[in-house]
């Protein structure tokens, strides 16, 4: 079964290390959901599970293959990330953004195959943004945006899924909707997925919980058993509550 | 998408129109038929030399100086996702004037290949010092990159400055100096104007296979990357066809402005974001706007000639000063 697996994984920008021997297996077909307080490292950690930061001890391995061999074009086949910032001062439009997401298979020469295009329009299609198509990105709204880097994502049909804060400039109905988004295409397609989260009540939607805190892995678990109050007062502070109300963990201001 | 096609057919049939007004078009009022008959090789040898020697090439320089930093600034902009980069406000046209002017200060001969090579690595050594200085600290803003071309501007100025200073060859030259810093298109020799032709397709070859490459970088380095696209290689094929062309560019017509910036930028509402398609359009449309530009200079004090790079600063500031004032708006909010 395919695993996007970190071993002993530490790194960090110069002296300071941000992760500090981080183990994490991510299998298929569930939501993980990364919390942590201010600094934690959880970024970094994305980071370098997509291959963009080099660990300076430890790896991370796809399928026993270490991300650090792979060329660029190689990972985005396997790996997509959706980004935490999609702003841009130029008229693309929802279709060239989703294609964007088959860059890696083209190469200089090549032209968008039929295979490209379906991609394209079953990433659009799953992202109810056939309304859209030929609308400018920077004409939508938040959540519209939104939906449409997650297609560009889907477009990679890669094996594995990274958010950044996907719910980073959300309204709350819009922020539940994408975790929601997120762990439904989990389970349909069984993918790797994991989201950067900072509510930790949207956390508890996920399928297991993931707690880093000063660049190591202190909770992990389904959120009823990573968000307990204990761990939850020892990482982010007293000033927080755990509660079960209909079966789902919440966390309340004290 | 869909407008593109017509836009570009529309811009493929502007240029040859605007290619012929320039050289019908001069201070020796010359009839239709008889410029016809020049190009063919029919008419009097005053006109022939008018007509083969002056307006032809001179036009076709001004084609490829404004094609060039059309696409130039096409590349620079996407690159730096920076609607206002262009080769001139990043110093990239200052450090290949530097380069020219260097070489004919150490002597090299004005025709020869030398120059256009000097050009190019001054606008290469430029180019990748904006990049890098542009994110020093941090990320790559709109902000960063103008502040790095001004930084790159007044250095390259003032030691083309200094040079002038202390050259006692450069003075003897000024003419040809004074070319290049006001941005006039002067042909001195055919094999200048073909060198540049082969330099200048060159890098608009490059800005059309590279186009899909820079598209990834829309959301930034990072993105462009997890998107397939290796940021840093891909960095450095651009800067290197934007120092062609823009190298190119200089070495024909010196510092002519805000050709690079408004073109790509007056085409993007018209024929769309993504950069091979726009390289085309930019292509024909710098091409045609320069041409007719020179016209212009060529006309205004006629039989006194302007140089172009003076009429395109008088019409161009006022527009990066629109410009600037919108994407700062956009930025704030």
């Amino acid at each position: 079964m395919t695993a996007l697996v970190a071993r002993a994984l530490t790194a960090g920008y110069g002296a300071r290390g941000v992760l500090q021997g981080v183990d994490l297996v991510l299998e298929p077909g569930v939501l993980v959901a990364l919390v942590g307080p201010n600094g934690a490292g959880k970024s970094t950690l994305l980071r370098a599970l997509a291959g963009l930061v080099r660990p300076t001890a430890g790896a991370v391995t796809l399928d026993g293959m270490d991300v650090a061999t792979l060329s660029r074009a190689a990972l985005a086949a396997r790996i997509a990330v959706v980004p935490q910032t999609f702003d841009t001062l130029f008229p693309f439009t929802v279709r060239e953004i989703v294609a964007l997401g088959r860059s890696a298979r083209l190469g200089l020469f090549a032209r968008p195959t039929g295979i490209d295009a379906a991609a394209v329009a079953r990433a659009i299609d799953a992202q109810d943004l056939g309304a859209l198509v030929d609308r400018r990105l920077d004409a939508l709204s938040g959540g519209e945006r939104q939906r449409v880097v997650l297609a560009m994502a889907l477009a990679q049909e890669a094996d594995v899924l990274l958010l950044d804060e996907p719910t980073a400039h959300l309204d709350p109905a819009h922020q539940i909707g994408i975790v929601r988004r997120a762990a439904e295409l989990a389970r349909s397609r069984g993918v790797i997925a994991l989201a950067v989260l900072h509510d930790l009540n949207l956390a508890a939607l996920a399928d297991r919980v993931v707690v880093l805190d000063a660049g190591r892995i202190v909770g992990d678990g389904p959120p009823a058993t990573a968000l307990t109050l204990d761990l939850v007062t020892r990482v982010f502070g007293s000033g927080l509550a755990v509660a079960q109300l209909s079966g789902r963990t919440v966390v309340l201001p004290r | 998408m869909t407008r593109a096609a017509p836009a570009i057919a529309i811009l493929a049939v502007a240029l040859p129109v605007s290619l012929a007004a320039g050289i019908l078009v001069g201070a020796v009022p010359i009839a239709p038929a008889d410029v016809l008959g020049a190009l063919f090789g029919t008419a009097d040898q005053s006109t022939a030399t008018i007509i083969r020697d002056l307006r032809l090439p001179r036009v076709l320089a001004a084609a490829l100086v404004g094609g060039a930093l059309a696409v130039a600034g096409t590349l620079l902009q996407g690159l730096f996702r920076n609607p206002l980069a262009d080769p001139y406000v990043t110093g990239t046209s200052a450090g290949a004037a530097l380069g020219a002017v260097g070489v004919i200060a150490l002597g090299g001969d004005l025709a020869a290949t030398i120059v256009p090579l000097a050009a190019f690595a001054g606008a290469l050594v430029s180019a990748l010092a904006v990049w890098q200085l542009a994110r020093l600290g941090g990320r790559t803003t709109v902000l960063t990159v103008l502040l790095a071309g001004i930084i790159l501007t007044s250095f390259a100025g003032a030691l083309v400055t200094l040079l002038l200073f202390a050259s006692d060859r450069l003075s003897l030259r000024l003419r040809a100096v004074l070319d290049i810093l006001s941005g006039g298109v002067a042909v001195r020799a055919t094999s200048e104007l073909v060198v540049a032709a082969m330099v200048v397709a060159l890098g608009v070859g490059l800005a059309i296979v590279l186009g899909r490459r820079i598209d990834a970088f829309v959301f930034g380095e990072e993105t462009a990357a997890t998107l397939g696209v290796d940021p840093e290689r891909t960095t450095i094929a651009v800067i290197g066809a934007a120092a062609l062309l823009t190298g190119a560019a200089v070495a024909l017509a010196g510092l002519v402005g805000f050709v690079g910036l408004v073109v790509p930028h007056a085409l993007r509402p018209i024929v769309g974001a993504t950069h091979r398609t726009l390289a085309i359009a930019s292509f024909l449309a710098g091409a045609s706007v320069l041409v007719l530009a020179d016209l212009g200079a060529r006309s205004v004090f006629a039989p006194a000639e302007l140089p172009v790079g003076v009429l395109t600063g008088l019409l161009g500031a006022p527009f990066f000063l629109v410009l600037l004032v919108r994407a700062r708006r956009r930025e704030v909010a």
